[in-house]
């Protein structure tokens, strides 16, 4: 009952209500020039996205309104429905492989060793590098005749692959190009999360004799955990939306391969200027990326309660 | 030391080989496509170490005079968007912070999903309504998307760790508003503009779609107009190596020399924006 009493919204405001007049909204200034700033380039857009998502818009023909059929049209478009493929592929990929070697690099950079905070700045060069220049050179290291790749293959008794040049490894050997890159961002947020773990489970667990493994297993990754979900979501998000390194390096090729969403949306926006299909795109895609992030989020919950109801 | 002690070392010491060097091999053999001649780069098997080396990559991509016109565009784009996003970022955040309007936040989050492609599709209409296109105005301004949501995102986190005591002190002993945010909260938030400024000036350097979109032959940044070589440019791999190198580099160099606040500013950011 007095749960109830306290959560009643009309109390709770007649208290709030005089205090927040005695206090005009001084800070307001602050904000203003942004909050411009904000409406013009983020908020403007984005309503003037969906608007045009409803009309039938080319470069150089004018503008009618056709209600909802840019949407029909993507139901129907074979390239969307196989973009989509696509980026959940590369996608999947582009966050378990970051997670997996992320986690090990941050339990490593966790140790103490001579040349450290070096050798941390070395291994996040690859996240902060221009995508562009690294794109290109990755494109000669994945050349079939000349690429140093094949050459290193041979050395252990690999034959030489096609990489990004055949449809079947195109999406892996990007993946490999995007899991370099962004294994750094999650080691950095690990390795945050592993700086909070207290020491005494440690102790405790030496004093019990167990292996490094039952140590990770049992103590380490429970407590990591909120932080890997945290680089998962980011990874998602960002790996979803990749475009620089596609773009730079296939084009969404070969044929259209790789041609994940945001590639084909370029493609429609910009090479084919049909706007108002273009921004039915962009609209669907935003909500598929808001789709993803709830997913992640529902299953991290279902793990919460499954954790609480079996009493770990 | 104990036999299981060493082998722990060793163990250790081999994990830190396995992780740190396909960044490192990556960024020595850049280093070494663009210092080869064609002759190199096209032996097989790869030469790591040439002969000869070819200065004369960097000659080459230097002394186009296009090349230098791009890189006073990159200059521009990128110098004036990280100002700009200082000039109304800094205040907003410690606006935002201060009204503890945390709700406001979901806009940066919004930002933050959204992909920069749906930013494009408006406002290329807008600039060429405005007949803006040929300049490098819409690039700085687009550029703006990337940069301001970092500002006040790193902005809003930092000013809420900043004491409040001496501000509170301030306002009693009659300060504006305006006065407290210029001499007392200001100096003490240095530390998280540097975060800010630098995270703001990487990844508007490297952004490449605005630019792919939105810039002319004459209002190219270096992202783009290293794409463009691939494309038109014949295939020789020493001077593109060599001007993705010099392209990169001052990013690289930023991370080396400001790698405690890069590591401050994306782990705060990334954490929070979760």
């Amino acid at each position: 009952m007095s749960a109830l009493t306290q959560s009643t919204p009309g109390a709770a405001q007649s208290d709030a209500a005089p205090e927040k007049e005695l206090r005009p909204p001084s800070y307001w200034p602050f904000v203003v020039p942004a909050l411009v700033v904000v409406l013009a380039i983020i908020i403007f857009p984005w309503v003037f996205t969906i608007w045009m998502s409803l009309n039938e818009w080319k470069v150089g023909s004018s503008t009618t309104f056709v209600g909802f059929s840019n949407y029909l049209r993507l139901t129907g478009d074979p390239r969307f429905i196989e973009a989509i493929g696509h980026t959940l592929a590369y996608t999947a990929l582009s966050v378990l492989l970051p997670l997996v070697l992320g986690t090990f690099a941050a339990v490593v950079f966790h140790q103490k060793f001579p040349g450290r905070g070096f050798l941390r700045g070395i291994f996040i060069m690859p996240m902060m590098a221009t995508p562009v220049a690294i794109a290109l050179v990755w494109t000669m290291m994945f050349h079939p005749q000349l690429g140093v790749l094949n050459y290193l293959l041979s050395l252990v008794g690999i034959p030489a692959q096609l990489w990004v040049f055949h449809p079947a490894t195109v999406i892996p050997s990007l993946v490999l190009v995007e899991t370099w890159q962004w294994t750094p961002l999650v080691m950095l947020i690990v390795l945050g999360g592993l700086a909070a773990i207290p020491t005494e489970p440690y102790e405790s667990a030496q004093i019990d004799g167990a292996s490094i493994w039952q140590v990770f297993r049992f103590i380490t990754l429970p407590l990591i955990m909120p932080f890997l979900f945290i680089a998962g979501m980011i990874r998602m998000i960002d790996a979803v939306k990749s475009f620089d390194i596609i773009f730079a390096i296939t084009q969404g090729g070969p044929g259209s391969a790789s041609e994940t969403i945001n590639i084909y949306l370029y493609s429609v926006a910009f090479s084919y200027y049909d706007l108002g299909y273009g921004s039915a795109i962009a609209v669907v895609f935003f909500l598929l990326i808001v789709l993803l992030a709830a997913v992640m989020l529902y299953a991290r919950q279902r793990m919460l309660w499954t954790e609480i109801a079996s009493g770990t | 030391m104990t036999p299981r002690q060493i082998i722990g070392k060793i163990g250790l010491w081999f994990s830190v080989f396995v992780i740190v060097s396909p960044a490192i091999l990556f960024f020595l053999w850049m280093a070494s496509l663009s210092l080869k001649f064609e002759i190199d780069n096209a032996a097989y098997p790869p030469v790591f170490i040439p002969e000869h080396i070819a200065w004369k990559n960097y000659a080459d991509v230097l002394a186009s005079n296009r090349f230098l016109t791009y890189f006073i565009n990159s200059l521009i784009v990128t110098g004036s968007a990280t100002l700009l996003a200082l000039l109304v970022g800094v205040p907003a955040g410690y606006g935002i912070a201060r009204m503890a309007a945390h709700k406001s936040a979901i806009v940066i989050l919004i930002a933050r999903i959204t992909p920069g492609l749906s930013y494009l599709i408006p406002l290329f209409l807008m600039f060429q309504w405005l007949g803006l296109l040929g300049t490098l105005v819409p690039q700085i301004i687009i550029h703006l998307v990337v940069t301001v949501p970092i500002v006040i995102w790193i902005m809003i986190g930092y000013f809420e760790t900043t004491p409040m005591e001496l501000e509170e002190a301030a306002l009693i002993d009659g300060a504006t508003r305006w006065q407290v945010f210029r001499h007392v909260a200001l100096p003490i938030a240095k530390p998280g503009i540097a975060v800010a400024f630098i995270l703001a000036v990487i990844f508007s350097w490297n952004n490449f779609v605005f630019g792919i979109v939105l810039a002319g032959r004459e209002t190219r940044t270096l992202p783009v107009a290293v794409y463009n070589m691939i494309s038109f440019d014949q295939l020789s791999w020493g001077p593109l190596a060599a001007a993705a190198l010099i392209v990169t580099l001052p990013v690289l160099l930023l991370t080396v020399f400001a790698q405690r606040q890069i590591v401050a500013g994306l782990t705060a950011g990334a954490v929070k924006g979760g």
